[in-house]
């Protein structure tokens, strides 16, 4: 609904539009700030904004302490890998339910979207006398299956809701060419879905890398990952701001950028059949 | 639409895929339910057989059950008509022609991207802290006594924190919908003379209804099972402890697993009511 | 580079990297859950050397306090062996050792010398006589104040005040134009937070968790007395959000001088005297205060490290835990960082060199330790073991309840009446239905 307005009235939104968005992202650029002072100048009164001392010294004693090579790798395959599993499981159950819904279709999606409300601290001791008999313990292999299967229903609902605007003529003409169900969902279905596709992997890749109570509960060394790293930084004994700040900045750094970077897509994407 | 042959190919087809998945999701419900019927004591051997419904019973008339409902529903409401109503405000204006309009979008959405961990953290110690937090010398610096956020104010706290975290999805969601918007529309109304609010009343609300269903569902289903902001924050006291903070407490405090699956089964249960619900006041929206 | 072909790379990339993911091999590897505690984080710097002498390599797995706590508790109820070493407390350890999950720890070298550890810290170990983790530092809990402040009151400190003498120099030493509170105490909800102090504290006020049949003593006059003795004295003399504040938040006050006392871990005593402190020079140190009912008000733990039974690598832990709370460790830290730096509370020899005499906590944290006695901590008699906790499964769950229900009380958001009525209620229904009553 963009229209032309005046000059002034621009200048007025965007000065607005810019004091919004740096009240919402004035912890983040705290957070950063803070990362790069001394533990005592991290909580001097009244507080310096820009006028410390800049210190790496934060990142060399966290980088030093923890092995945080080892902690994002395991984020980034772990995350990663269950949102592709999660996609290749879920596109064929979200295609039948667009395309040939029955009248139980949105109760069943209904259904699955409320088992992620089952609080997951209730289902700790099975999953982990499960994973101990299976031996997943401490395995990305097992962390993978554990987020894909938690993000399983968004990612059911999400792609759920992309095909369902995908027009059924379409489908039909390819049918009447004779295209089988294989190419019918291969050829014509993935290339229209791919905005949708896209997106969707990319809000869970999020949602995976930002969970704390499995990724926490169901690993030791191996499978660490960020989530991990951090609760090693938070209230130890002593001043912390400054090398909490450090380890939160290198959390969270990664999928901040990887965000930013494909905001577009995810924007594009991230409408839920929102749009009509 | 589809054939009957088509139609039951693709049943077939699709078949495992679906049973799979609702199988999957079925185990942790079906472990829920067996060990919610069991005395389960970890630290005292673990499993010593039935319990018939004494958890059940324990559970719901235990004095922390009915407040932690309410804390439940306080905070999912809260938080829900702080982000609809802020987002869609900012949706409004991230819309109109800004200069570096992709930069402020890149500002707002960022707390999409923060662990909820770092982001309690960060909020507790940085901000809140009423000794060395921001707000505390903000305060100060106008002459204010420092407000002890977490303790005094600790639900308003806890909504404040999920909300940050939660404003750029509403956000994303609803510009999306206002992007779609037919400006022909609304430039028509203007022209007739219609007021700002009475526009947005009439066209601008009525547009937006879905997104502001799909945010509600979505937003709803994160914040029941909100868990890391409260764990660090205030550890569920000063009335802030929500039943899935109630069954952590069970399950790994108290070390009572029977107890604790109990409630998660009562928390399934709170989920579907309120699914149920929302279905029934929005469902239309979602056809 | 198009989505589709960014999709494409992404997965096979994901495909790859996850075939090499799930082999991992062990060699001599022992893996460690420790706390994130600032002696804790040393002994990791000083890993490599061991990995040198043995040949051992040393994986760590350094959590915050209380997710440590839920992740030892759930892998050691299990049976999950996903570690060789865990780093707990006295309140855990003769639980488990009682539940057989622990490996006895009754044939250590002789050049370890387990004879050497405090019998306080020994005792508190143990289970039936058996050691089953070692400590690797101990401490009590001990006043410790601003002897420049305290001289401007015109004030002495005893070396063994009472509540009553704590209380008048809160209030006089109090300077809110300056941001000065005369004394910092934890109200933070937890078992082992303000939960562990209030305990101790009721201790010198007569007070006690059970009677001998397990029936909560919340509705005695001894508990309303600690409560109301301690809510008065913070209202006037304590930082702001007191009811938040646990350790680390008062050791940042004390720290930036904005403390006049504070009682608290006899550990913190190495921080306050050191770099981070503003106010090192002027610290003295006291025992924690008393009613004149024979209890003081300290409490007595130690962080140990315990072997859990079934893990593969028994021999090589055995090996670690030797030498991380042996003595050679101790004289390791004191080359290096001197010995007030050396971690504390875990051996009588310690105390007996001349060199760490000189340290100027080191003969109070030691008094300290040895005035706590965890199998008579009561006035009354008590059927627990414990000074600042009752040993058993329970406990921490209905500690940190009960905790909670006290720090509201401290926030104002109840009185301290509602909040011991909900103690009470909260502790009777848990023993009942842990089938104690």
């Amino acid at each position: 609904m963009a229209r032309s307005v005046t000059p002034r009235r621009k200048l007025l939104n965007t000065t607005v539009a810019w004091a919004i968005g740096l009240l919402i992202f004035f912890p983040i650029l705290w957070t950063i700030l803070t990362s790069f002072k001394s533990e005592a100048q991290a909580i001097a009164a009244p507080p310096i904004f820009l006028g410390f001392d800049w210190t790496l010294e934060n990142y060399r004693v966290v980088l030093e302490r923890s092995d945080y090579a080892r902690f994002l790798w395991n984020s980034i395959i772990i995350a990663g890998l269950s949102t592709v599993l999660g996609c290749i499981i879920a596109v064929p159950a979200a295609w039948s339910m667009a395309f040939v819904p029955s009248r139980r279709t949105k109760d069943i999606l209904l259904w699955m979207l409320s088992t992620k409300m089952l609080p997951a601290v209730g289902v700790l001791y099975p999953i982990y006398l499960i994973f101990i008999e299976l031996g997943l313990l401490d395995s990305r292999a097992g962390l993978v299956v554990v987020l894909m299967l938690i993000n399983l229903p968004i990612i059911v609902w999400m792609l759920y809701t992309y095909f369902k605007e995908i027009p059924g003529e379409i489908l039909e003409a390819a049918r009447m060419d004779g295209a089988t169900l294989r190419q019918e969902l291969l050829y014509v279905l993935t290339p229209m879905a791919i905005p949708g596709i896209a997106s969707t992997l990319l809000l869970n890749f999020i949602l995976a890398w930002n969970e704390a109570f499995w990724t926490l509960n169901l690993t030791a060394v191996n499978a660490a990952p960020l989530t991990a790293f951090i609760a090693s930084y938070s209230s130890p004994e002593g001043l912390f701001f400054a090398k909490l700040s450090a380890a939160s900045t290198m959390a969270i750094a990664p999928i901040l950028i990887l965000g930013w970077f494909s905001q577009k897509q995810l924007v594009r994407g991230l409408t839920f059949g929102a749009v009509k | 639409m589809a054939t009957k042959a088509s139609r039951s190919a693709a049943r077939i087809m699709m078949a495992p895929a679906v049973i799979l998945l609702l199988g999957w999701m079925l185990v942790p419900l079906i472990m829920t339910l067996w060990f919610s019927f069991r005395v389960y004591l970890p630290l005292r051997g673990g499993d010593q057989g039935w319990a018939g419904f004494d958890n059940y019973t324990r559970f719901v008339t235990s004095s922390a059950f009915w407040p932690s409902v309410q804390t439940t529903l306080i905070i999912v409401l809260g938080v829900l008509a702080i982000t609809v109503i802020f987002g869609i405000l900012i949706a409004l204006l991230l819309d109109q022609p800004i200069w570096g309009q992709g930069v402020v979008r890149i500002l707002v959405i960022a707390p999409f991207f923060v662990m909820p961990t770092v982001s309690a953290l960060v909020w507790k110690n940085m901000f809140m802290d009423p000794v060395n937090g921001l707000f505390a010398h903000l305060w100060r610096f106008f002459g204010a006594e420092p407000v002890s956020w977490l303790s005094d104010a600790s639900m308003g706290s806890i909504i404040m924190i999920v909300s940050w975290q939660w404003l750029p999805f509403a956000t994303l969601i609803l510009l999306t919908a206002v992007q779609s918007l037919d400006s022909e529309q609304l430039e028509a109304a203007e022209m007739d003379g219609a007021p700002f609010l009475k526009r947005f009343w009439f066209i601008v609300l009525p547009h937006l209804s879905r997104a502001i269903t799909i945010v509600i569902l979505i937003q709803t289903i994160f914040l029941l099972a909100i868990f890391a902001e409260i764990f660090v924050t205030t550890g569920g006291a000063f009335g802030t402890r929500t039943l899935s903070y109630l069954i952590f407490q069970r399950v790994l405090e108290s070390q009572n697993v029977g107890l604790g699956s109990a409630g998660g089964v009562y928390a399934i249960i709170l989920a579907n009511i309120i699914a149920i619900f929302l279905m029934r006041i929005v469902g239309k929206n979602l056809d | 580079m198009s989505l589709k072909s960014t999709l494409c790379a992404a997965t096979a990339l994901s495909l790859i990297t996850a075939s090499s993911a799930f082999a991992d091999g062990h060699s001599a590897t022992i893996t460690i859950a420790t706390v994130n505690n600032g002696d804790m984080i040393r002994m990791q710097g000083y890993t490599d050397q061991f990995t040198e002498e043995t040949g051992i390599a040393v994986e760590w797995v350094t959590l915050e306090e209380n997710v440590l706590r839920q992740r030892v508790t759930t892998d050691i109820t299990t049976n999950g062996g996903q570690f060789d070493i865990m780093t707990i407390g006295m309140y855990e350890t003769p639980i488990w050792g009682a539940n057989d999950w622990l490996v006895p720890l009754n044939d250590l070298s002789d050049e370890y010398n387990a004879d050497d550890i405090l019998p306080a810290m020994a005792g508190g170990l143990s289970h039936d006589g058996t050691l089953y983790a070692a400590p690797f530092y101990g401490e009590s809990s001990m006043i410790m104040y601003r002897t420049d402040l305290m001289e401007a009151a015109g004030l002495e400190m005893p070396d063994a005040p009472s509540w009553n003498f704590i209380a008048k120099a809160a209030r006089e030493m109090t300077d809110r134009e300056n941001d000065i509170n005369g004394i910092c105490l934890r109200g933070k909800a937890g078992w082992g937070e303000g939960g562990a102090f209030i305990t101790a504290m009721s201790n010198s006020f007569g007070a006690r968790w059970f009677d001998e049949e397990w029936n909560a003593q919340f509705d005695t006059r001894e508990w309303s007395d600690t409560l109301n003795f301690y809510k008065n004295m913070m209202d006037d003399a304590g930082p702001a959000g007191f009811a938040t504040n646990g350790f680390n938040e008062n050791l940042s006050l004390f720290n930036q001088g904005k403390c006049g006392m504070w009682i608290d871990a006899t550990v913190a005593a190495s921080f306050v005297t050191g770099d981070d402190s503003t106010v090192a020079d002027s610290v003295g140190f006291a025992l924690a205060p008393d009613n004149g009912m024979g209890k003081r008000s300290n409490w007595l733990w130690a962080w140990a490290l315990a072997i859990p039974a079934g893990t593969q690598q028994e021999a090589e832990a055995k090996q670690f835990i030797e030498w991380a709370t042996g003595t050679g460790y101790i004289e390791l830290v004191a080359e290096n960082e001197g010995w007030a730096n050396v971690p504390p509370g875990a051996r009588t020899s310690l105390y007996e060199n001349p060199d760490y005499q000189a340290v100027p906590f080191a003969q109070m944290t030691l008094d300290s330790i040895l005035s706590a006695n965890p199998n008579d901590s009561t006035v009354d008699p008590s059927p627990y073991v414990g000074v600042q906790f009752a040993a058993i499964p329970e406990f921490a769950g209905i500690a940190t309840e009960v905790s909670q229900e006290f720090s509201a009380a401290y926030a104002g958001q109840q009185s301290i009446e509602e909040a011991l009525e909900k103690a009470q209620a909260i502790t009777n229904e848990a023993m009942e239905a842990a089938g104690y009553r």
